[in-house]
């Protein structure tokens, strides 16, 4: 099913002209609108005639967290004060945190980009949907809310913390899909499993979303749920969830390229990559009006591929995330992405995806310690089947990243996670002290 | 005959057996025999519980990793060598040993609980060689 196939499956030539007179005018919103823009567009000697197309993209200087954090809390709004009718926020890593302000279109078209994800997990009107994002600053919450009502389905608005009420309103109120965060999804299903209600539920799809996450996560949470689960992408910066979603075929996730131009740049170099390049994903708001971002350099790292889908819809897909380029930890000379560590670890049968890598600096050597969660289906009573656990971690990470770690094997609910993004990094070599 | 046996993941750090162990006296479980074996940063706490399968529901609800398993409990004759010549019993008839711990429960002769590669053969074995067994008939007496 497609929401919006006028724009979901335009040809390519015409998403390009779109792209274009839609990026000229943004780029002349801001250039009149925002001081903070005109004076960074003018450092650089550049004037609004001088983009007169998606062609003339890498011209523009870029937006980053520190711009933002400059400019905070308004300074980058394009609108006076009377349009704007919401705030949200997102906890920056240090300094003020990342602000998004929006106008009552803005909402609209927020909600049509998430109605448009939900259609495409199939979705409908007639669907009973539990939103379990946090509500309130986070995009999350409100964000999947007003985008379920836009569709037409009926939203139970759940929010987070009171896992026992989610899952009895789910068998009472016949729910049949959910919004939350991957990890959640999976401690909702270890407690369903636990309350032995699996056959009372009446859930088809999940759209998960907020943090990365794997392709092995999705297999469990199918088969443990016996849903379809999707994943959903967005920043709260460039507006929430609802930028990208995957479609049935997980070829990637499908940016909707009429509302967000998205590129990919070498994150040393800052050069435009050639279509298909790996590198940082920089996305520009074309049609935003509160607060619209140019050239905002996401540090996810990914890639876009351009070929018409199997679904149907012409919009370019976002490949899977390698990570960070704040994530990425350099141990012993080695790139590591907690990503890859988590893919490798869901590898092993009935391993949960509760992981906490510590990482420190003894006598000037990186040492790494993998903390994995004994969960009770990997359990033994024999000490000889814990320690080829351990192993088998060992050899999968060392396969995986090319690191020897340290194993150690925790007790259940002792590494933090499900309340709101996992937290997988404990970094003790404070390297930039 | 097998008896139950809870088992139970403890890291290593003050105080988490005797969370275990409290565990279990809050919820009235009487412990009738406690082993541990433990590694540098894990050990396995392995019970022998009045009510198994309660005590095992408890330690899990307190969000433990225990689980329930089937070991055989033998009791050996208080005479030197007794012990030795029903490890021989066993090992004879090429049938692996898992484990092997003393239980502490007052009966004639040396209680132990032992886990093998195959628990049905070395209780036939067992058996066949007129050692005493307990079954969980004989451990409600204690
Ligand atoms: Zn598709």
């Amino acid at each position: 099913m497609i929401w919006n196939e006028a724009k979901e499956c335009m040809p390519r030539d015409e998403i390009r002209a779109l792209q274009s007179s839609r990026l000229v005018k943004v780029v002349n919103r801001v250039y009149h609108n925002v001081p903070y823009y005109r004076k960074k567009m003018q450092e650089v000697g550049l004037e609004p005639g001088d983009i007169r197309g998606v062609e003339d993209l890498s011209k523009l200087p870029f937006t980053t967290y520190e711009d933002l954090n400059a400019a905070y809390p308004f300074g980058l709004a394009a609108v006076p004060p009377s349009e704007l009718v919401r705030v949200h926020a997102s906890s920056g890593t240090t300094g003020k945190p990342k602000i998004g302000v929006y106008t009552r279109r803005d909402i609209d078209i927020w909600a049509e980009c998430v109605a448009r994800c939900l259609t495409m997990a199939g979705i409908t009107r007639d669907d009973i949907i539990q939103v379990g994002y946090g509500y309130g600053l986070f995009t999350g919450g409100l964000g999947a809310h007003y985008g379920a009502e836009y569709l037409g389905a009926l939203v139970i608005p759940m929010s987070t913390g009171n896992t026992q009420k989610l899952i009895d309103m789910m068998i009472d109120c016949k729910v049949t899909a959910i919004a939350c965060t991957p990890s959640y999804l999976l401690h909702v299903a270890e407690d369903i499993e636990k309350m032995g209600v699996l056959d009372k539920i009446h859930l088809k799809a999940a759209i998960c979303g907020a943090e990365p996450w794997t392709d092995e996560m999705r297999d469990q949470m199918e088969k443990r749920l016996r849903i379809k689960a999707y994943d959903i992408y967005g920043l709260t910066e460039i507006f929430g969830p609802g930028v990208a979603n995957d479609c049935e075929y997980h070829r990637g996730l499908h940016i909707w390229e009429d509302h967000f131009l998205p590129e990919i740049i070498d994150p040393s170099t800052l050069e435009q990559q050639p279509e298909g390049g790996d590198g940082e994903l920089v996305i520009t708001n074309l049609t935003k009006e509160g607060m619209p971002l140019i050239r905002y350099r996401t540090k996810d790292l990914t890639s876009l591929e351009y070929d018409k889908c199997e679904c149907g819809r012409t919009m370019a897909r976002i490949q899977r995330f390698r990570g960070r380029t704040d994530d990425m930890l350099i141990i012993r000379g080695v790139n590591v992405f907690p990503s890859q560590v988590e893919a490798a670890l869901l590898t092993i049968n009935g391993m949960t995806p509760h992981y906490m890598l510590v990482v420190d600096r003894v006598d000037n050597a990186d040492t790494l310690e993998v903390q994995v969660e004994v969960a009770d289906n990997i359990f033994t009573d024999e000490i000889s089947s814990l320690e080829k656990l351990s192993k088998e971690v060992h050899d999968k990470l060392r396969q995986a990243i090319g690191l020897n770690a340290k194993v150690r094997l925790v007790e259940p609910g002792g590494l933090e996670h499900f309340d709101g993004k996992s937290k997988h990094v404990t970094d003790k070599r404070n390297l930039y002290k | 005959m097998y008896i139950k046996q809870v088992s139970v993941f403890l890291e290593n750090e003050n105080g988490r057996l005797d969370d275990a162990l409290r565990i279990l006296s809050e919820g009235n479980i009487n412990i009738l025999s406690v082993c541990i074996a433990d590694t540098a940063d894990y050990g396995v706490l392995r019970l022998i519980l009045g009510e198994s399968e309660r005590g095992c529901k408890i330690l899990k609800d307190a969000g433990m990793a225990a689980r329930m398993d089937d070991v055989i409990a033998v009791v050996v004759e208080n005479e030197v060598g007794s012990f030795g010549k029903v490890v021989k019993m066993i090992q004879d008839e090429g049938i692996g040993i898992r484990y092997i711990y003393g239980l502490s429960i007052p009966t004639d002769g040396a209680p132990i609980a032992l886990k093998t590669d195959d628990q049905e053969k070395t209780v036939k074995v067992l058996e066949r060689g007129n050692v005493k067994t307990l079954s969980p008939e004989d451990m409600q007496a204690f």
